[in-house]
């Protein structure tokens, strides 16, 4: 690694080690504006994944072998690097998982199956991926909790002024996401953290979006649960956590079954293991999580508040620009927002948008976003996000304003 | 790019032909697509012989979709079932099969056939198309369907 040029990042070098980006798209340089969707992955994971492979592999916490002890102590050292990178008490707080959406599903299955009955409810807001909705739903049609939803306002930002009415003592759980996906709206998790405490509800903090852009603390958050993925943060897909804080994470039950995570099995009944690994059943993704932990590694050695200015300076910048195209909406806060734009045009249909785009190696998404019910609330059936991370640049705005003056000439 | 988006089927989206409501439609078919949440509201009469006696669309989407939807209704007005089942399948095979030869028949909808290249946007190509075959399958009434739920053929 090389990016680090006395105090100051250089952004450029940093390029240079995503192999990735020198990738041509229909005979373009690429332009990748999706690291919402997924990041691209920095030669320091995709090194580590392969000392892994070639020195390392083996199963863990159960080989006597030489392998066997390298890949568990590997796989451990990742769980406590997870730890130290989101301010968890210990490295038990953390529970491997495949990403946000089954570190959620397990908390609305393990903790949502032993805690929560008909008449109480979860507080969730109008802004929320489908993955921190979906499994709500789910539970709430077993319990027969009710849903309640803080709105957003026209602004993208949350009605707090509704939240007396909403966070009342019935409400057992107030998940809520960090970054809007769609809008890029910031929420202040320490607020809504506090406020869900004064009345007994717990908190889930859905950190997919933020957790590689900005630091973040649990303790300073004040929040009970945190989930997160890996791969929108330079590590590899299909490897995420929950973060619980202690207590609540051992008074759940197990919520998969099988090896991993047994203390001892008769053929009638099985005692469990202590958190994180009751919840840990089956082999894991042990290169999965080395992997996160080389991209926590990566990024933390550019450093977090270096990342989140350059990528609201990026979202900042195309915002102003963008503005400057015929027949344009632009979804979200005009203030603060996160590495993300969501919007709308006249001349065409976010699918044929990004499909022009692509076509000049611009590499936006097009769609709802797995945000359906916050597109109907802003009246549009989807947008075109372009969305950053710190290896893009105000030159490749200034290219995206281009092809999309090109798109807007081309469909009119 | 201008093999897929023809100035042909620019012009369909911008200004789509039979569209509107069929007052006295016999059967209405609500489409959409999930996955970008386009929708078609499609309007069909039958005549004595059972041919298509008159079609119309309404909703919002793409320029594909749009563009399809609209060069579909000239394509298929007066045209008996088994006509209609018979463009259906020859235009799915345009915009699916990377060999296919386009058949004078689909005149116009040839155009098309740049999709083949898009697989993501067959389904916006497809939608109208799947809502007209909803229709056949009844004679009055209302249903919907949806590109998600579709097993279809491709």
């Amino acid at each position: 690694m090389h990016q680090i040029a006395g105090n100051r990042v250089d952004w450029k070098a940093i390029r240079e080690d995503f192999p990735i980006l020198r990738e041509q798209a229909h005979g373009h340089p690429l332009i990748y504006f999706d690291s919402a969707a997924t990041s691209q992955k920095p030669r320091h994971v995709l090194d580590a994944l392969r000392h892994y492979y070639e020195h390392e592999n083996a199963n863990v916490h159960r080989g006597l072998h030489e392998l066997s002890s390298r890949a568990t102590e590997a796989y451990e050292k990742s769980r406590k690097r997870v730890a130290s990178y989101l301010g968890a008490t210990t490295a038990d707080e953390i529970v491997f998982t495949r990403g946000t959406t089954e570190s959620i599903n397990l908390v609305a299955q393990a903790w949502g199956g032993k805690f929560v009955r008909a008449g109480d409810a979860i507080l969730l807001t109008e802004m929320e991926h489908h993955s921190n909705l979906v499994p709500w739903q789910l539970l709430a049609e077993r319990t027969g909790a009710r849903l309640r939803f803080v709105p957003v306002r026209d602004d993208g930002t949350l009605a707090l002024d509704q939240l007396p009415s909403l966070l009342t003592p019935e409400v057992k759980l107030f998940a809520f996401t960090h970054i809007s996906n769609s809008l890029g709206t910031i929420n202040p998790v320490a607020e809504l953290c506090a406020k869900a405490r004064a009345v007994g509800a717990l908190t889930l903090v859905d950190a997919a979006q933020s957790v590689g852009h900005l630091s973040i603390d649990v303790q300073k958050l004040g929040c009970d649960l945190l989930a997160f993925s890996g791969h929108k943060m330079c590590g590899p897909t299909g490897i995420g956590a929950l973060y619980g804080r202690a207590e609540i994470l051992d008074a759940l039950p197990p919520w998969h079954g099988g090896g991993e995570m047994i203390v001892s099995v008769t053929l009638e009944k099985s005692a469990f293991k202590k958190p994180p690994h009751r919840f840990e059943a089956g082999t894991p993704n042990i290169a999965g999580a080395i992997g996160l932990a080389a991209a926590i590694d990566y990024i933390e050695r550019i450093g977090r508040v270096e990342i989140f200015k350059h990528d609201v300076d990026l979202a900042n910048y195309a915002v102003q620009r963008l503005a400057e195209l015929p027949g344009i909406r632009i979804l979200g806060p005009s203030t603060e927002r996160g590495a993300l734009v969501g919007f709308v045009m006249k001349a065409a249909h976010p699918h044929d948008l990004t499909t022009f785009a692509d076509q000049y190696g611009l590499a936006m998404r097009g769609g709802h976003h797995c945000n359906q019910p916050l597109m109907r609330r802003f009246g549009v059936t989807g947008t075109t996000r372009a969305s950053f991370y710190f290896y893009n640049t105000r030159a490749e705005i200034d290219r995206m304003i281009e092809i999309l003056h090109a798109a807007v000439r081309f469909f009119s | 790019m201008e093999e897929l988006y023809q100035e042909v089927i620019l012009d369909h989206s911008r200004r789509p032909r039979n569209f509107g409501d069929l007052p006295d439609a016999a059967v209405r078919v609500h489409g959409d697509n999930p996955s970008c949440g386009d929708e078609i509201h499609l309007g069909v009469k039958f005549g004595a012989s059972g041919e298509l006696q008159d079609i119309k669309f309404s909703g919002h989407g793409c320029a594909i979709s749009q563009a399809s939807a609209s060069l579909m209704t000239i394509k298929l007005k007066g045209k008996s079932r088994a006509e209609v089942m018979e463009t259906f399948r020859a235009f799915h095979n345009l915009v699916t099969d990377e060999a296919a030869e386009a058949p004078k028949m689909l005149g116009d909808l040839r155009l098309m056939q740049g999709v083949r290249k898009f697989p993501q946007r067959v389904k916006c190509a497809m939608l109208a198309w799947r809502a007209v075959e909803q229709a056949l399958q009844q004679t009055t009434g209302e249903s919907t369907i949806s590109t998600e739920t579709d097993t279809g053929s491709s």
